[in-house]
């Protein structure tokens, strides 16, 4: 190689870099970026969303990364994104890091779900609070268990060993169900406790929803426990489960939509609030919002993009939620959520 | 002669022979035993080949190379905003990884007795073992935290921490195997050194160290996570490099565990593409190497 | 890299005519130079080290070292131990090995004493790709081909003629201990092979056909003329496909069933020290939490630089002499061939 053939080796490399420097800053001049991390389990719902809102304002561009609610929590508050998003509600001692502060802001809602992989059972299960703990706690072993049986009168299960699956990560699916478990079953409450990660006392961890459902498809005589919309888009079955007016309740959009009407009178200001074990008729038990966080103060062009966003997706998306699995948020919530909006201020 | 002796003589032949068939069938039985492990040991690459290429090749079409992603629920839509990605990922990690990989192999090689070398020398052996979601974790720590931003620049610092020590021990191993007597004629010629090293020596080994930097390329494609809490993705086209930007293997993982059919065909497509890629360099790697021979 | 100012020297006294005190002068710089970016490569070494020592700290401190034999490992009690991802690790790398080193010995014989040059060239090559399938893409296999396999047929064969060892009792799910030791055992084997190979390769001939000479079977004077005159070199590979294994995150992550518990059974789920971070990193948000897994992020950081450093070692006393610089390059990348 020669002199003249090292420099124009130089020449074109750095040329090269110049153009992958400038990649995509054309474009940039006229759209606004804003970035979003947290739950995976609304991932489909909001890219469906961003997509769809690109539509109506075309120079505003949101990007949402599903790499679970802790780490949405974590990103926005070490503000390495402009909003973040969790299925379970931030602490006390979280919120009273993060700074500027962050406000919750219900999106839809969803439903945890007992799903199993029983071939040749006809009929959908129906489980009480006491089985479910009993099952998760190691307690409950075989199909024929006499408490199974009781609770399912004619149902003729096999004679096989109960192979539980769990998450295996932290999550907020973890967190509504393991909620709900402290609230209906003191042992659990003592033993086990509450929140997204666990110590199992038994079972098979898979990681994520996905995990999870692919581990019940493929065993039988599994049983585990996911967000409704993994449930169905696998054609899995889903248990009905006993309430706290004693009904079964099988988790559809009008049930889970149902468990937050019934609880809104202690539906906090901040919406921080847990509609598990809901008192009332027609409530699944195993409910939970999924929140965005964002912060009170932004840089005022973020800022009217992310309450354009809000008041968008609170009114227009609603109706995009229930297709997709999800059940939408009660007509009273989506208006104390819109009066909420104007607490994003700009910087 | 006496009888019994014949027959003690003979007796020893049996024994001989029987030895002689014991050792050649263990012979037989030793060559067909490493027959077999070379059909074993590449067997799980047909497999996973063959399979990757009957999921994802249903899901190739112009769009999956030229078309966003589609939301859950419509149909079409690719993946050309992962490939770009992947692509800018790549030119940052070897626009920095490259040229120091190069430099510390030149190091290495050519001033490579020092306390300094030795050192150096470990510090590269270690990089190579180091998991690279700990590198992942680093390259956030080190830019993502203090620029308060994910980074198209950031993944790329990442993936130049992996490829780093693949150039450089490549870059090392080959201008080592450049005689002597190389040297010595561009020194006798009165060449400062600095000078015989960079036209003559490196020139001399362009096609050797090209290789070694495509091979870390290929390793930096598949990647995912060093990328997850750097690069981190985007559903658009990228925004500059001081922006999120989407690649191809986080793209793969996130449709992988999402509960959609077609998002699930659209990881394999990714995962074909990908593998595809990597196989390909390495057998441009291949190539190039036994044309030099 | 060359200044302004050699530039124009270079252009006004040609390129070999510079004065002596100029190259002396241009030695030095560029020298200083490369010294820089060596000092780049521990710089970022020891920042590894520093950041995850920094985050390690919290758990370190309130725990010491007990942190990496317990096995407690509660996120809402907030009580960490390592214990149970270390053994998961080593039992996950051990039965790899186990399953490994005989075919990877195997191969590398096959390709350097028996097949002809072509065959040899082909298959040695497909081996070699085994090592440049991205970790996911063989996790993706794992689940969809692998685990579903040991569940309908391997395991319930085990079972049935091995079911009297605790190894193989319990219901085998597919994923647990047994399908991340087998995709691990399919990704060192390119590694293990590779370096088995050189060591085999750098066997003087001489060995070979003396033996064949005193009347020896092929397999007599590969047994005595090639393995007796490697073991050290062996060792080093099995031992650099070791570290590939322990460090190994997504493709065991996606298979081994993610349990925090220490099972006899083989086919019971367990966990290892990457698949942890890997799992839990993202959603942690308590610092103790967090801290944890920095802290088993660092363990399995230096056990990788003493086993690699201990192998490499090896390596090179066995390499010592002309062949050292192939042997070099193969201990690192496992892909790399070179031949002069």
């Amino acid at each position: 190689m020669n002199f003249k053939l090292s420099r124009s080796v130089i020449t074109s490399s750095v040329g090269f870099l110049m153009f992958v420097a400038s990649f995509g800053q054309a474009a940039r001049a006229e759209t606004l970026l804003l970035n979003g991390a947290g739950a995976t389990f609304p991932y489909p719902l909001y890219s469906k969303w961003f997509s769809e809102f690109k539509k109506v304002e075309s120079k505003a561009e949101i990007n949402y990364q599903s790499i679970g609610s802790g780490g949405g929590i974590r990103q926005v508050m070490d503000h390495t994104v402009d909003f973040g998003a969790s299925d379970a509600p931030m602490t006390d001692a979280q919120l009273a890091k993060a700074k500027p502060a962050l406000l919750h802001f219900p999106m839809v809602m969803g439903a945890v779900v007992l799903t199993y992989n029983l071939p040749g059972l006809k009929t959908d299960l129906k489980l009480t609070p006491e089985i479910v703990s009993g099952i998760f706690m190691g307690k409950i072993t075989e199909w024929k268990d006499a408490a199974l049986v009781a609770a399912n009168p004619g149902v003729k299960f096999p004679d096989e060993p109960i192979l539980v699956a769990h998450r295996s990560d932290g999550s907020g699916t973890t967190a509504i169900f393991s909620d709900w478990l402290a609230k209906v079953s003191p042992e659990w409450k003592t033993k086990v406790g509450a929140g997204p990660a666990l110590k199992w006392p038994t079972g098979l961890g898979g990681k994520g929803n996905e995990g999870v459902t692919g581990l019940i498809k493929q065993s039988p005589g599994s049983i585990g426990y996911v967000e409704l919309i993994y449930a169905k888009s696998n054609h899995l079955p889903v248990a009905a489960v006993k309430n706290r007016a004693g009904e079964f309740v099988v988790p559809t959009a009008a049930s889970v939509t149902a468990a937050a009407t019934v609880s809104l009178k202690s539906i906090p200001e901040d919406f921080r609030a847990s509609i598990t074990d809901a008192e009332g008729k027609g409530a699944y038990p195993i409910s939970g919002f999924t929140y965005l966080l964002i912060p009170v103060s932004m840089p005022k062009a973020k800022q009217k993009v992310m309450s354009q966003f809000l008041q968008w997706a609170l009114q227009n998306g609603q109706t995009l939620a229930e297709p997709l699995g999800y059940a939408p948020l009660p007509k009273t919530l989506v208006q104390k959520a819109l009066a909420r909006v104007a607490l994003v201020k700009a910087e | 002669m006496s009888a019994p002796s014949v027959s003690a003589l003979s007796r020893f032949r049996y024994q001989l022979a029987a030895r002689d068939s014991r050792r050649k069938v263990k012979n037989v039985l030793f060559l067909s035993f490493l027959v077999f492990a070379a059909i074993l040991a590449i067997t799980p690459l047909i497999a996973v080949f063959i399979y990757a290429l009957k999921q994802g090749f249903a899901g190739l079409s112009l769009d999956f190379f030229t078309q966003l992603p589609a939301p859950v629920g419509e149909s079409g839509g690719g993946m050309a905003n992962a490939l770009v990605g992947t692509a800018v990922l790549l030119a940052l990690g070897s626009g920095l990884g490259v040229p120091l990989g190069i430099a510390v192999g030149v190091f290495l090689s050519e001033f490579g007795t020092g306390r300094l070398a030795s050192f150096t020398r470990f510090s590269v052996d270690v990089l190579t073992s180091v998991p690279s979601i700990i590198v992942g974790l680093f390259a956030y720590a080190l830019i993502v935290v203090p620029m308060k931003h994910f980074s198209a620049m950031a993944g790329g610092v990442a993936l130049s921490i992996v490829m780093i020590p693949i150039v450089a021990r490549s870059t090392e191993e080959i201008l080592k195997l450049v005689p002597v007597h190389v040297r010595e004629a561009g020194l006798a010629l009165g060449i400062p050194r600095w000078k015989m090293i960079l036209r003559i020596l490196l020139p001399g080994s362009a096609g050797g160290i090209t290789t070694g930097v495509m091979l870390a390329v290929a390793r930096a494609a598949g990647e995912t996570a060093p990328l997850l809490f750097t690069a981190f993705s985007n559903q658009f086209w990228g925004r500059g490099i001081d922006q999120p930007i989407a690649s191809l293997p986080v793209q793969i993982y996130t449709y992988a565990i999402s509960p959609f059919e077609e998002w699930h065909q659209q990881a394999w497509t990714g995962a074909f593409v990908l593998i595809a890629f990597v196989l390909s360099l390495n057998l441009l790697t291949r190539l190039i190497l036994r044309k030099r021979t | 890299m060359s200044s302004a100012k050699e530039t124009s020297s270079r252009r006004a006294r040609g390129v070999f005519g510079s004065s002596r005190r100029d190259a002396h002068r241009g030695d030095r710089r560029f020298h200083w130079g490369l010294r820089l970016c060596a000092l780049a490569v521990i710089a970022i070494l020891g920042g590894i080290f520093f950041q995850l020592s920094k985050q390690a700290s919290p758990v370190l401190s309130k725990m010491g070292l007990s942190f990496f034999i317990s096995t407690e490992w509660d996120p809402v009690a907030e009580s960490f131990g390592a214990g149970a991802f270390a053994y998961g690790t080593l039992v996950s790398s051990f039965l790899a090995l186990l399953l490994s080193v005989p075919v990877s010995v195997g191969v590398a014989l096959f390709l350097t004493e028996l097949a002809p040059s072509r065959i040899s060239l082909a298959i040695g090559f497909l081996v070699e790709m085994l090592a440049a399938v991205p970790s996911v893409v063989y996790g993706l296999w794992g689940i969809f081909v692998l685990a579903p396999w040991i569940r309908v047929s391997l395991g319930p064969l085990l079972r049935k003629f091995l079911g009297f060892l605790p190894l193989f009792q319990g219901p085998a799910y597919g994923v647990g201990m047994l399908a991340a030791g087998l995709i691990l055992a399919i990704m060192i084997t390119p590694t293990i092979a590779s370096l088995c190979r050189e060591v085999f390769r750098a066997v003087p001939v001489a060995n070979r056909e003396a033996a064949l000479a005193l009347g020896a079977t092929r397999w007599e004077s590969i047994s005595w003329g090639v393995l007796g005159s490697s073991p050290s070199g062996i060792l080093g590979a099995v031992v650099l496909g070791l570290g590939r294994a322990l460090g190994e995150t997504m493709a065991v992550t996606m298979v081994i069933g993610n349990r925090a518990e220490i099972a006899a059974s083989l086919f019971a789920p367990a966990q290892t020290m990457a698949s942890v971070i890997a799992n839990e990193y993202a959603e942690a948000s308590a610092e103790m939490h967090l801290s944890a897994l920095a802290a088993t992020g660092l363990a399995l950081f230096l056990v990788s630089i003493v086993i690699n450093t201990g192998a490499r070692a090896v390596m090179r006393r066995v390499a010592s002499g002309p062949k050292r610089g192939k042997l070099g390059t193969l201990s690192k990348t496992a892909s790399i061939e070179v031949r002069p």
